[in-house]
């Protein structure tokens, strides 16, 4: 899988690269880090996005304004996050549940509020701050494969990160919290150091993903990019990826974010095949929706612990049937 | 069990194979003799109201020319693309059209600002007529973006004109309180500065009451405004489903209707009709004029509907939101002769881009296209790509909109130096930075 992902410059078009592959790993990522503290150590997280944003201003803001140079940036705009991050997770060793999600709700309409109202961040009265052109060491980051590589080795190396640290001690310590945190800090789980930890990485992993968004896809740090619906779309990312895995983050973010394309693009060209005209724009433009909507539905009918599951299933199927795959043994990514 | 799960792997096949076999990226096709002309539009969402009568006004006008033989023999051929004023959608319609694109016009602020940097790089002119960045009414800064009528600067000056001349004179406006409501976003804080200075140099005061998208839940903030902030006037930037929002809760609290006056982003039939006769009296800005009573729009009715090319429900034809989508066509296709008449076929984004930039709608031309008295006069030029325009004000009579001022101009030096100040913070924002 790695190997293709690799490749895709070379076998894809621009458009594939730009409007398909980087936003889809980019929120992939912070589905992953969603997936860290909800999924892993049952915590869940409403504030999604707006950690995203904190990442993505604080480092256009560590670049454009400071020179920082990129890598630094992408690295400040995790930290700031997770930071916030920290503080923002402190309710859960009180409560959880649907009051954490309030709690956690709380956060991001704080934090949007902030990053638009204290003048320092100069987003202003546009709410958005542009990059100035993306450059390492000399390369000029600025074409889409540039782009895409850039984004590439970030959310690669993380996810790497995040694949062996839920199968680590920690991972097993959020688990144990999860299935029952009375119990696990019976057992000597420390719930304050592992929920906040839980947090913390997540939070990070949103932050990273909000600078990646300003390096390596949009070029500006918007604030209305990360307003409330966003961080309940990452949300549905991994519940209909599969809560508590690696992959179902990457498989939930491509589902939301280009299921409503493909359907869109499809009926168009169905549309077009019976001459236009027979159905107007207006009804296809919202049949989209609906048909979206029962995709959801069938899927988590289908298998209510979501595409990972799914993809594992079917991956074994062929495996059966041509003994090529290795997948139901575990060991794939 | 089995049988289940054979069925699933069958869907599963299934939408993996449509995933294959429909081609994400767009086959739209230019033939030789026209014009493909792809187009960002809203149908769905809380801001569909205003947005597709925009659409349908331009298609029409398009269709207009189209039956007169096009522009120099090219016919223009549109395709829509989707993207319910979401940011994310609008980029991928950007990159699924790309290379096609003649003049990209989402009616969206937001995602102006997210396209502007691709558009720049590409060379395809954004526009967003009454919005998009102020500041890209410098020409030099921003080659290819335009605000092209009324930037919100100009947009919240004249409005605030207006109020001066209501209390009877500028100076009337002394310890008078405004409240604002409006979207928390790159559209509804844009006339923040303004409002700064004009407070400061008039002496009035004034309060933001930001609500955050989609701004359908406002009885909050006018109870706020109106019992405990006592405000003399109200003025809105709201847009779609939220502009109907504040008649009911202006009701509610007993605030009087006459004192509330919307941007012109909520002056459309669509968005004051909900409220209906609640709305009366209330005030909105406009940047054109509305009603039927216009050649081109008379002949549009005469040749388009009657030949059932329409693309809009009839009776919309000559509301708000319709006429300001044919004052959009008017200049798009404008753009685009200019650009066929100096560049020559085929045309691309740089050539209608320099095309807009040589526009130069006076009254004689106006005349000729059948708009006098529907549009101002435009000029444009490599430094200016429009936004220093004037205002009507209109008033809902419970069923319709009459114009009840004239013409008010925005305060020109005080929107000129913001501009200037803005687009040299930009510059800075984003030159480039040392190679490290």
């Amino acid at each position: 899988m790695l190997a293709m992902a690799v490749a895709a410059p070379f076998l894809l078009s621009e458009y594939w690269i730009k409007a398909i592959l980087i936003p889809t790993i980019i929120f992939g990522l912070s589905a992953l880090g969603l997936n860290i503290v909800s999924g892993y150590a049952g915590l869940i997280s409403m504030g999604q996005a707006a950690f995203m944003a904190l990442g993505a201003f604080s480092a256009v803001i560590a670049y454009g304004r400071f020179g920082v140079p990129v890598p630094l940036a992408i690295l400040l705009g995790g930290t700031v996050a997770a930071l916030v991050g920290v503080v923002v997770g402190t309710p859960s060793l009180r409560i959880k549940g649907l009051y954490l999600m309030v709690a956690t709700l709380a956060s991001q309409f704080i934090i949007i509020w902030a990053l638009q109202r204290v003048p320092w961040t100069g987003s202003g009265s546009f709410a958005t701050l542009n990059t100035p052109p993306v450059r390492i060491a000399g390369f000029d980051f600025s074409t889409p494969t540039a782009k895409y590589y850039l984004v590439l080795v970030v959310v690669a190396v993380m996810t790497l990160f995040g694949w062996n640290l839920v199968r680590s001690r920690i991972g097993r310590a959020w688990m144990a919290l999860r299935e029952h945190d009375i119990a696990a800090s019976i057992m000597g789980v420390s719930m304050l150091r592992y929920k906040l930890l839980a947090f913390l990485v997540s939070s990070f992993y949103a932050g990273v993903a909000g600078s990646l968004v300003v390096f390596g896809w949009t070029g500006a740090a918007s604030v209305q990019e990360y307003e409330l619906d966003v961080s309940i779309k990452i949300l549905g990312m991994i519940i209909i990826g599969g809560l508590g895995s690696v992959l179902g983050s990457f498989l939930g973010a491509a589902f939301i974010l280009l299921l409503p394309i493909l359907i869109a693009v499809a009926m168009q060209r169905v549309a077009a095949l019976t001459g236009g005209g027979t159905v107007s724009v207006d009804v296809l433009a919202n049949a989209e929706h609906v048909v979206f909507g029962a995709l959801i539905l069938f899927f988590l009918i289908r298998e209510p612990q979501g595409l990972a599951k799914l993809w594992f299933g079917l991956a074994g199927w062929v495996d059966r049937r041509t003994g090529t795959f290795n997948a139901t043994k575990g060991g794939r990514k | 069990m089995k049988k289940a799960g054979m069925w699933c792997k069958a869907v599963l096949a299934g939408v993996a194979a449509v995933a294959v076999a429909v081609p994400f990226a767009a086959q739209a096709q230019q033939y030789k003799g026209e014009i493909l002309h792809p187009m960002m539009v809203t149908r769905t969402g809380p801001f569909a109201t205003a947005s597709t009568g925009v659409t349908a006004g331009q298609q029409d006008y398009y269709t207009l020319v189209n039956m007169a033989g096009g522009i120099d023999g090219y016919k223009i051929v549109w395709e829509e693309c989707e993207f319910e004023y979401k940011v994310p959608r609008a980029l991928e319609c950007y990159e699924r059209y790309k290379g096609k694109w003649k003049m990209v016009y989402p009616n969206s602020t937001p995602a102006i600002f997210a396209l502007a940097e691709r558009v720049t790089k590409d060379e395809v002119l954004a526009i967003n007529l009454a919005g998009g960045r102020s500041d890209s009414s410098d020409g030099e800064t921003f080659p290819y973006l335009a605000p092209v009528i009324a930037n919100f600067w100009a947009q919240a000056t004249s409005t605030i004109a207006y109020i001066g001349q209501l209390e009877g004179g500028m100076d009337k406006l002394k310890g008078k309180k405004i409240a604002y409501i409006h979207l928390d976003n790159d559209y509804g804080r844009q006339p923040f500065p303004m409002f700064d200075e004009l407070a400061k140099k008039y002496g009035f005061e004034w309060k933001s009451w930001a609500l955050s998208w989609p701004a359908l839940e406002q009885s909050a903030a006018w109870v706020d405004i109106a019992r405990r902030y006592r405000a003399d006037y109200v003025v809105g930037w709201l847009y779609g489903q939220s502009c109907a929002v504040p008649y009911t809760e202006i009701a509610k609290v007993g605030y009087p209707m006459n004192k509330y006056i919307g941007s012109l982003w909520c002056g459309t039939e669509d968005d004051v009709g909900p409220a209906g006769p609640l709305a009366k009296d209330t005030v909105t800005a406009n940047f054109h004029g509305v009603g039927k009573d216009f050649p081109v729009i008379k002949e549009i009715e005469a040749k388009v509907y009657k030949a059932g090319k329409g693309n809009a429900d009839p009776a919309r034809v000559g509301s708000v939101a319709y006429n300001r989508g044919v004052i959009t066509g008017i200049i798009i296709v404008e753009a685009m002769r200019n650009g066929l008449k100096a560049k020559g076929a085929p045309l691309d984004g740089k050539k209608v881009r320099d095309g807009y930039r040589m526009i130069k709608l006076d009254d004689a031309r106006l005349k000729q296209l059948g708009a006098t008295g529907l549009m101002p006069n435009l000029v444009f030029s490599e430094k200016y790509h429009g936004g220093m325009d004037s205002q009507l004000f209109q008033k809902w009579d419970g069923t319709k909109f009459t114009t009840i001022s004239k013409w008010i101009p925005p305060d020109q030096a005080m929107v000129q130096a913001k501009i200037d100040d803005s687009a040299k913070a930009f510059r800075e924002q984003t030159k480039a930075a040392p190679a490290k």
